[in-house]
């Protein structure tokens, strides 16, 4: 689903890429696109029309009609309008007070009571040990829950199993958060499957006689139009001072942020993109607009690599870039790093544009094609490892058997190293921009063809039968006329 | 004519609708059921209505659905019918779109309306004939049950993303399997998430089902092999083993479903007899990628659409079974634990168009 819409738009933005001119009435063609994604990723109608006509207001101005690149303008102007929509950011988490109440508040099963462990743990981890309070009363085994989460974070939880009343149970709570001296409560309430007046009365009592002084809504990221409905009944109830979004680390492609956002208008504190207490990572509007347009997330991908290599190893790759003694040892050793299965993909998937490469790449175990290439280093002396230059021929070939390769993979490979070395270069030492900027680069590569690994040993192919080879031709000869008519056209008109 | 039954007393309403309509739409939507039960008794949106039995019950579930579709597609048609042009087709598309139907199934009813009433007046009765054989046509399944095993314990497994509503669903049926006087055994396989097991304890002790657990954070598989152990030894009609909620991008949590159902099997060759899929009626399009997911690793049987009265759309059901050959089989209508009921397309489109309302 999600790669189909992605194409889609490409293949849209394709489309306007192929025309050198563009007219009004092809940029409508691209704006349905970007509409038909916005409702695809479950963005709600009315906040999808608001939001068209901004994007359309822009679009159809004289500057973008006459640009050279009108398909990355048109999605710059749509990013540019989600990071406005989106913020602005504030991911702080106010503790101004003597005994700062936060209270948690949603819909049935869209993580309430995990969040609850994920903002105990970041304040834990800020110094302030925060009580949790079970306040879900409704749910079995919720209260069980909510110990076993602090228990393992090392944060005290208020719980009464006898008290049925919600209310007396987090004054209870913040009684208690006073004598200790927790700094934080954090209310984990009951959820409800419909918006009704129970469930609100009932949280209006706890924000009435509790009077938390911040109020998060905690919403699934697989929410589809309803969001828009939930998240206003909550807003007109509590008055919310801020909204987390939860389950974005599947494939989701969480629209429903911005109907929340549209409608609540109060700021986006965080996104939860994991099970674990720790996957709750402050939110950002630039990584979300891309994520729902489909376009990956840069930073998380630089995150990501960064995650891979720890500071003493990127330390001291740096200072041997920085130096020029990068050899095929590094090399190896880092190409290595790699070969832990999931990381390419995971990475790739973040990568603006490299959903294609991805694609191209397939499901094919290319773990395996690193592990080739790091045999073909191990079967290189450690001359040949630290100055790639003296492999001559008989070396090569020496290489290719003890590695069981082909003498070319042994060639691309070096090639490779080649390739590689001046843009690590560039990585190293650089600001976080130069960073992005070589990353930008390494993809360009990519997508020009030139793959990562060393390229791929493929046969000849099995002979075509005369009736394939026939249909080749057709198709050849079909597409040479159609170019020619192209340029008839062309002409014709240009006259 | 069927439009008919919408006219006299449905007016006032009309116009209060469409005043709060043109202010917010969205807003009208949560408080309509509450309105149309109150207003007239007649209705059939009426909460009350809960005691005629599963056909009212499924309505009931689907009251939401059934008010945003039918205030808006009223408000759009009047009373007298409308012309077909753009602007009304925008709107309608605008409409199905609100019930997280997804732009494929709602443009297919547009464009089934536009062709064949282009430029001419539509009439109510026109547009839900049109929208209820369109709709009926993609999800044409008859009701579906759960298949029992030949012999021996009817093993199923119930699988489906974090909070979607797995726990509360197999409270649900067995629920549902102990009235019809069948024995159940259940599996506690949630052995990730904090008191997963303590809730379907919960439940069990609540219900009368036997139980076997394992210990937080401990082999689902092994609990799901004793789990149907168990259920072979004390000779029960069926074993439901449960599992921890996923995302159907985690490929090690989807092979791990591949492993339970290897190992049931070592008990029960044919296990698991059912798998169901857990679908949350609020998600969106992202439904339909969990179908799929699920599908691929669990090879599921069926679906559970949960929290269907939650929601005021239920559309969802209609994109999956149209990309899938995944029938839904039960539907999840509220929190109380007989809130189940077997998923019927007639019933369900009946429910979502007006028509057949005042037939019964």
């Amino acid at each position: 689903m999600f790669d189909s819409l992605q194409k889609g738009l490409q293949s849209a933005f394709k489309s306007l890429r192929g025309k050198g001119k563009l007219t009004e009435a092809n940029m409508r063609g691209g704006l349905e696109m970007v509409e038909q994604s916005l409702l695809e990723a479950d963005v709600s109608y009315q906040v999808v029309q608001e939001f068209m006509g901004t994007v359309t207001e822009h679009a159809l101005g004289e500057k973008v009609l006459l640009s050279l690149n009108p398909d990355e303008q048109l999605v710059g102007i749509v990013n540019q309008t989600l990071i406005e929509t989106l913020g602005p950011v504030d991911n702080s988490l106010p503790t101004g007070q003597d005994v700062n109440i936060y209270m948690m508040c949603g819909l049935q099963g869209s993580g309430k009571t995990t969040t609850c462990g994920k903002l105990a743990r970041l304040l834990k981890k800020e110094g302030i040990t925060p009580l949790l309070c079970a306040a879900d009363l409704q749910r079995p085994a919720a209260i069980d829950q909510l110990h076993v989460i602090g228990d393992s974070l090392g944060v005290p939880v208020y719980s009464d199993r006898e008290n049925k009343d919600p209310v007396q149970v987090c004054n209870d709570a913040v009684k208690k958060a006073r004598a200790d001296g927790n700094k934080v409560v954090i209310l984990d309430t009951a959820g409800r499957l419909a918006i009704d007046e129970e469930l609100m009365q009932q949280l209006k009592n706890i924000d009435r006689k509790v009077q938390p002084h911040q109020v998060f809504l905690v919403v699934d990221g697989m929410t589809g139009q309803d969001a828009v409905n939930s998240a206003s009944a909550f807003n007109d109830a509590l008055e919310l001072d801020g909204v987390i979004m939860t389950k974005l680390d599947g494939d989701a492609r969480g629209g429903a942020l911005l109907s929340v956002k549209n409608v609540t208008g109060v700021p986006i504190k965080f996104i939860g993109t994991g099970e674990q207490l720790e996957s709750l990572e402050p939110f950002r509007p630039e990584g979300m607009s891309s994520r729902i347009l489909g376009m990956g997330d840069m930073v998380a991908a630089v995150e990501a690599a960064q995650e891979l290599v720890s500071k003493e190893e990127q330390e001291k790759l740096e200072q041997q870039l920085a130096k020029g003694d990068f050899d095929l040892n590094d090399f190896r050793n880092h190409m290595q790093k790699f070969a832990n299965p999931g990381i390419m993909m995971k990475m790739m998937s973040l990568i603006p544009g490299m959903g294609q490469m991805r694609e191209l790449m397939g499901n094919e175990d290319h773990t395996g094609e690193i592990r080739r290439m790091v045999g073909i280093i191990d079967s290189m002396t450690a001359k040949e490892r630290k100055t790639p230059k003296v492999i001559d021929q008989s070396r090569r070939s020496r290489i290719a058997t003890g590695a069981g390769v082909a003498p070319q993979q042994v060639n691309e490979l070096i090639k490779q190293f080649e390739q590689m070395k001046p843009m690590l270069t560039g990585m190293a030492g650089g600001s976080a921009n130069d960073k992005m900027e070589m990353l930008n680069k390494m993809k360009e590569q990519a997508m020009s063809g030139g793959k990562m690994g060393p390229r791929e040993k493929k046969g000849t192919g099995a002979r075509l039968s005369a009736a394939e080879k026939k249909k080749a031709k057709k198709l050849r000869e079909k597409d040479r006329k159609k170019r020619l008519k192209e340029k008839r056209d062309e002409k014709r008109s240009s006259k | 004519m069927a439009w008919n039954l919408f006219g006299g007393k449905k007016k006032n309403e009309l116009a209060e609708t469409s005043e709060s309509d043109s202010s917010n739409p969205e807003d009208g939507e949560s408080d309509s059921p509450a309105g149309d039960g109150g207003s007239s008794d007649a209705s059939p949106a009426d909460p009350t209505a809960e005691k005629k039995g599963f056909f009212g019950r499924f309505k009931q579930a689907l009251v939401k659905t059934y008010s945003v579709l039918n205030t808006d597609v009223r408000d759009l048609l009047k009373n007298e019918g409308r012309l077909v042009d753009d602007d009304f087709l925008k709107e309608l598309f605008a409409i199905l779109i609100k019930t997280d139907m997804g732009a494929g199934p709602a443009s297919k009813i547009r464009d089934e309306i536009k062709s064949q009433f282009r430029g001419r007046k539509v009439y109510m009765a026109d547009f839900i004939a049109t929208a209820k054989t369109t709709i009926r046509e993609i999800m044409d399944q008859p009701e579906r049950p759960i298949e029992y095993a030949e012999s021996g314990p009817t093993i199923v497994m119930v699988c489906g993303v974090n909070g979607a509503g797995k726990t509360t669903s197999i409270a649900k049926l067995t629920n549902m399997f102990i009235k019809d006087g069948k024995k159940v055994v259940l599996g506690a396989g949630d052995t990730f998430r904090a008191a997963a097991v303590e809730q379907l304890n919960v439940w069990a002790n609540r219900l009368g089902a036997e139980i076997v657990m394992g210990s937080q954070g401990g082999d689902p598989a092994s609990v799901s092999y004793r789990a149907v152990e168990a259920a072979v030894k004390s000779n029960a009609d069926i074993c439901i083993v449960d599992t921890a909620g996923r995302l159907q991008t985690q490929t090690n949590l989807m092979d791990q479903l591949s492993k339970i159902r290897n190992v049931m099997q070592k008990v029960v060759p044919e296990a698991p007899h059912e798998v169901l899929l857990v679908l949350d009626a609020t998600a969106g399009q992202n439904a339909i990628s969990q179908a799929k997911g699920f599908s691929a690793a669990a090879g599921c049987t069926g679906i559970v659409l949960a929290k269907l009265d939650g929601t005021a759309k239920g559309g969802v059901a209609i994109p999956i079974r149209q990309e899938f050959d995944l029938p839904v089989k039960y539907i999840g209508l509220g929190e109380k634990e007989d809130d189940i009921a077997l998923f019927n397309v007639d019933t369900y489109v009946d429910a979502l168009f007006p028509e057949s309302f005042g037939q019964e």
